[in-house]
């Protein structure tokens, strides 16, 4: 068989026995579905909540994307800012290394007090999506060849030329792998903010499904929601490298296929 | 060839110390003229690379001074590195327009400008392919095509062919000769080959290492064009025994 065929075969049969020993430990044991529902009952509730589920995966991945747009925008625009005034970044490093690591489900409660409730899940989700973007980003910017950079010299290109010309197109694979760890990220960043608003009482994303489906022992709908939070962000993965792999196909080493 | 009454290059007591200490060239001197091709030989780390860098301007020289047609503004002078230095994400065709594109040149001039520039060093198969899709010698072409395309006066060149291949490099020395006698243009080519400076030049520097000095300067009077003929000539072997000799006293510290 295929190596393309094996990658994808090979999964699906995990897939497959692991619903399976699921359904049977569930029926053979006789596990009450407040407890933990079979796989059955999980998609015949997915079924049947579809178009209240849909309307919360619709607000979570709204939140999702526009977090992760800011986060695009403002971490590259950032790494620029840092990369072209060095006082700048000297000043602003740190704190955004601060943001990065102070755990956010700590400062959404925080957040949700001075904001109110949409903007704070929104800040949430550019918070944490943010840092990877600009982090490498940073990284792309500085590790130019310097022998490009004399050549530019050379030439007398001007510091706009250098950065559109040479630097932004250098930064770009480790700018779009900033990006996909940025749409995950951001995903659990608009998550990590509805659980807070959740037990605030407010908000309708799919995370605050799940908190209200807990409460109710709807264990069947949390099982069903978190199913489409997975779902939505193995899309998410698979939308940005395939962006990143449309960018990079004929250039650079990490997306060229090799023969052997 | 060449006409020694316009000096296109000229280097006075230059003396170049680095930040850490090291120095890299003490009173150097160096007189190119238009049309020459004049070879710096030395072992590495002997400041050939640096003196090169300030004639580009890419360096400054901390003593000395220092008139190239570096100060005539962009484009006068085309500068080929020890590797071939191309942008990975463009093709050929980009890499070679990338001079013209710095300046604003005007897009159909340009155009023409960067065929023909591609055309001379063989490419124009591969003015669409990619710098990872080459081989090292059609890199290093390249890279080649982008430092004529400007049609500079001063063409430096800092050890390009060293890291090719012996048949690739034989074929590059070839191409090169044929090109500057097309053109017409001053070479200042960087080695540590003294094979190769024969064979190319109608001049050698060669340099002492710590602190890099001039230690004697000896013209290869053959006449060009040179081919394999010439490569594999008793006269040939008789300029390489002389420079190498030059060149081990060099290294040895001695007085010429």
């Amino acid at each position: 068989m295929s190596e393309r065929a094996l990658r994808i075969g090979l999964p699906v049969v995990t897939l497959a026995l692991v619903v399976l020993a699921w359904d049977q430990i569930v029926r053979l044991c006789a596990i009450p579905p407040y407890v933990l529902p079979g796989p059955g009952l999980v998609l015949a509730t997915l079924i049947a909540d579809s178009s209240l589920l849909w309307q919360s995966l619709l607000v979570t991945l709204t939140i999702t994307f526009e977090g992760f747009l800011l986060a695009a925008f403002g971490g590259v625009a950032l790494a620029i800012a840092f990369n072209q005034w060095r006082l700048f970044e000297y000043s602003l490093y740190p704190y955004a290394v601060i943001l990065q690591v102070t755990p956010i489900v700590a400062v959404a409660p925080l957040l949700l007090i001075y904001l109110p409730q949409p903007l704070a899940v929104l800040a949430c989700a550019w918070i944490v999506a943010f840092f990877p973007v600009l982090a490498n980003t940073t990284l792309g910017l500085n590790s130019v060849d310097h022998n490009l950079i004399a050549l530019f010299d050379l030439y007398k290109a001007s510091r706009w030329q250098v950065l559109w010309n040479l630097k932004l197109p250098a930064a770009l694979p480790q700018m779009l792998a900033g990006l996909r760890i940025a749409g995950g990220l951001s995903l659990i960043g608009a998550v990590v903010a509805e659980i807070a608003a959740g037990s605030a009482g407010a908000g309708s994303g799919l995370a605050y499904r799940i908190a209200e489906s807990g409460y109710r022992l709807n264990i069947p709908r949390m099982f069903a929601a978190l199913l489409l939070l997975s779902l939505a962000g193995v899309a998410i993965f698979f939308v940005l490298s395939a962006l990143s792999h449309l960018a990079l196909r004929r250039w650079h080493e990490s997306a060229v296929r090799r023969e052997r | 060839m060449s006409s020694p009454d316009k000096t296109i290059v000229s280097l006075r007591n230059v003396g170049k110390t680095f930040e850490s200490g090291t120095v890299a060239l003490d009173r150097f001197n160096l007189d190119v003229g238009s049309g020459e091709f004049v070879s710096l030989l030395g072992p590495s780390g002997c400041g050939k690379s640096s003196a090169l860098r300030i004639v580009a301007g890419l360096s400054t020289a901390s003593e000395g001074s220092v008139e190239g047609p570096g100060g005539a503004g962009a484009g006068h002078i085309g500068f080929v590195f020890q590797e071939p230095t191309l942008m990975p994400w463009a093709d050929v065709a980009a890499n070679v327009r990338l001079p013209l594109k710095l300046s604003d040149a005007d897009e159909a001039r340009s155009r023409a400008a960067v065929t023909q520039a591609i055309a001379r060093v063989g490419l124009a198969d591969f003015a669409r392919a990619y710098p990872r899709e080459l081989s090292g010698g059609m890199r290093m072409r390249t890279s080649i095509a982008r430092a004529l395309v400007t049609e500079p006066e001063l063409l430096l060149m800092d050890e390009p062919f060293a890291a090719l291949d012996e048949i690739t490099r034989f074929k590059l020395n070839n191409d090169l000769l044929v090109l500057w006698q097309q053109l017409r243009r001053t070479v200042i080519f960087v080695t540590h080959s003294v094979f190769e400076s024969v064979y190319l030049s109608q001049r050698i520097v060669v340099m002492t290492p710590r602190p890099g000095r001039v230690f004697a300067e000896i013209a290869i009077p053959a006449p060009y064009p040179r081919d394999e003929r010439f490569r594999t000539s008793p006269e040939y072997a008789g300029f390489c025994r002389t420079v190498s000799e030059a060149l081990s006293q060099a290294m040895a510290g001695g007085v010429p």
